[in-house]
């Protein structure tokens, strides 16, 4: 008996000790954030380190850090029925420690601006709002900005970004691969003056203030875009970038014109630049990276070789085919070399488009900028998120990247949803 | 001499079971289970092979060379209900394509599948016997007869 209430003193002891610990995270001293070992199986660049910040949180899409170097993570499949997850490190370690779940709506996209969190379903875009420590004040009650978008499964996921004019930008991806009259069939031709472009393929802008609006109080800002999932506001030209995930299945549906290997190398995953009423040329037009040229779609006519109207607008960086970029990010931090500033890093989920050839792109890349404008050419930054080399079946990869953000001290996460994985990229100089 | 003659074709029969052996082994390359199950006849094997042939052409890029599909994207065809259910319905997903939202074990899958009736009733019979008896699939072939029925009917 005696032993037992000592015991339980112990207990209580150690329940009153750590309440009071994490009462007061910030009166401990932080510890060097420092890179796991091995870099956590990444491989990066000389004198950049990599550590897992938290793990198995499934289907991590996008992410952002607040000032204070917590995370929200937006998931687009519940856990323990939650869809974000505000997630912190108390003790300084580099390693999340606490986990915050709320919302109800599964969703990719998720934004951070002045003292607003910004996230998204399939179909809908809903804010909240953030007190002075950058936590969510009544998670169980987003206002919802927009609503009623489409979602038809195919490329449904809305992703965000805001300029500095308190405008926000949504992603309506186009329900189908090339709109055509029978979805991804063999020699089903494209539907002349394609009906999609009124409600999908292109970028909307909307208010990031005013609530219920939805195509009728939004702008079309850019059309002839197929999907974009990675998109971002350049902070030097103040213009919006998005990375267009590129069409498919050119040798299944016309294979007298393309076969696999053209399939697999066609067309480019471009970055465009957007200025508003800006029309890159889906589905009538793609990027076709080895003759440079913008060429006219087999379902509208073209051969592999005829080129579409010039009117459509060229991609600033052409990175190869069905790599899948699904986010876009300007550096704007101090940590990285110089080089690094004001540059954009991608960050590509990997390929399944490309078989029966070999799969590819389970990278993050990164394009030198100068005045918002490409300065050298892109280069793999962060690579073996697959875990291996010879990826034939995409399922195979061990992590697909899919969010980036940029920490206050100017660290790079990136997430990944194929286990849930968040990683954390720091620079020491050596 | 009479011995002999027994040692002689005791000799020539296991000769002969080697080379059958190897023969069979070098015709199988397909599947470790399928060779290590009950043999498997003749005309199914010939059905499996051409079936491989007809799945890398119009099915991997979406379901993959491993069978196990694209995550969110394309269902994997391991062990799946529709692989190993009703054939009639698996006949009518490659004839008339899907495009209802499948969940298996809990997952979604975005794409589509588009119809490719072009197939001809021996080719959509050969992927079908293929996908049933690989990536982990074990199940009886799907003929050719078959699928002109389903064919027939589904034009009614
Ligand atoms: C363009 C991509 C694509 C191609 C090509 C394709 N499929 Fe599918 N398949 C899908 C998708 C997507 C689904 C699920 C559709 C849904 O959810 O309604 C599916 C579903 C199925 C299913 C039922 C679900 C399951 O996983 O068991 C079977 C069986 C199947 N496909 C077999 C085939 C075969 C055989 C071929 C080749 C003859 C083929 N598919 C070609 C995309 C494709």
């Amino acid at each position: 008996m005696k032993r037992y209430t000592f015991l339980i003193v112990q207990i209580i002891g150690i329940i009153i000790f750590s309440s009071f610990k994490s009462d007061n995270p910030k009166s401990l001293k932080p510890v060097k954030v420092s890179p796991d070992q091995d870099n956590a199986g990444l491989v990066l660049p000389k004198g950049f380190g990599a550590l897992i910040v938290a793990e198995n949180l499934g289907k991590a899409r996008h992410l952002t850090v607040t000032p204070k170097g917590d995370i929200y993570v937006k998931l687009s499949k519940a856990l323990n029925e939650k869809t974000i997850y505000h997630l912190k490190d108390n003790n300084g370690d580099g390693k999340v420690d606490e986990q915050i779940g709320f919302g109800d709506y599964i969703g990719t996209g998720i934004f951070l601006k002045n003292n607003y969190l910004y996230a998204s379903s399939d179909e809908e875009v809903f804010r909240y709002q953030l007190n002075h420590n950058y936590e969510v004040i009544t998670p169980d009650k987003p206002e919802k900005l927009v609503t009623g978008l489409i979602n038809k499964r195919q490329h449904n996921t809305k992703s965000i970004v805001l300029d500095n004019n308190n405008n926000i930008y949504v992603n309506i991806g186009s329900p189908s691969n090339s709109c055509q009259y029978q979805n991804r069939a063999k020699g089903s031709m494209g539907i002349p003056n394609c009906p999609t472009l009124d409600s999908a393929g292109g970028i909307w802008q909307f208010k990031a203030d005013k609530l219920n609006q939805s195509y009728k109080e939004g702008v079309r800002y850019a059309t002839g875009l197929r999907n974009v999932m990675g998109l971002d506001w350049n902070p030097e030209n103040n213009t919006l970038f998005v990375m267009q995930h590129g069409r498919d299945n050119l040798s299944s549906i016309f294979p007298d014109l393309y076969d696999d290997k053209a399939n697999a190398e066609l067309p480019a995953e471009c970055m465009f630049m957007i200025k508003k009423g800006d029309n890159a040329g889906w589905p009538y037009s793609y990027y076709d990276p080895i003759q440079k040229k913008k060429i006219l779609a087999p379902e509208y006519g073209g051969d592999g070789k005829k080129e579409a109207d010039p009117s459509f607008i060229d991609p600033v960086v052409a990175f190869p085919a069905h790599l899948a970029p699904n986010a876009l990010l300007f550096y704007t931090g101090n940590q990285f070399p110089e080089r690094y500033k004001n540059g954009a890093f991608v960050a590509f989920h990997g390929s399944w488009n490309r078989a029966p050839l070999k799969q590819e792109g389970f990278f993050v890349a990164f394009v030198p900028f100068k005045n918002g404008k490409p300065s050298g050419e892109w280069e793999i930054f962060a690579n073996n998120f697959a875990g291996t080399e010879n990826i034939t079946s995409t399922s195979q990869a061990k992590y697909r990247p899919c969010g980036l953000a940029q920490g206050p001290d100017g660290s790079l996460y990136i997430s990944e949803d194929k286990k849930g994985t968040i990683f954390r990229i720091v620079y020491d100089g050596k | 001499m009479m011995v002999n003659k027994l040692i002689a074709s005791l000799l020539l029969v296991l000769v002969m079971s080697i080379s059958a052996f190897a023969q069979s082994k070098s015709k199988a390359p397909v599947k470790k289970a399928v060779s290590k199950a009950a043999p498997v006849a003749a005309g199914m094997q010939n059905s499996i092979n051409n079936g491989k042939v007809v799945y890398t052409q119009y099915c991997a890029v979406c379901h993959q060379a491993d069978g196990l599909g694209v995550p969110g994207l394309n269902p994997p065809l391991s062990k799946t209900v529709y692989v190993l259910g009703d054939q009639t319905r698996l006949i009518n997903i490659v004839l008339k394509g899907l495009s209802e939202g499948v969940e298996i074990d809990g997952e979604t899958y975005s794409n589509v599948m588009p119809a490719m009736a072009f197939l001809t009733d021996q080719q959509v019979a050969d992927v079908l016997t293929y996908v049933r008896n690989s990536f982990q699939n074990k199940a009886s072939a799907i003929t050719a007869a078959q699928v002109k029925a389903v064919r027939a009917n589904s034009k009614k």
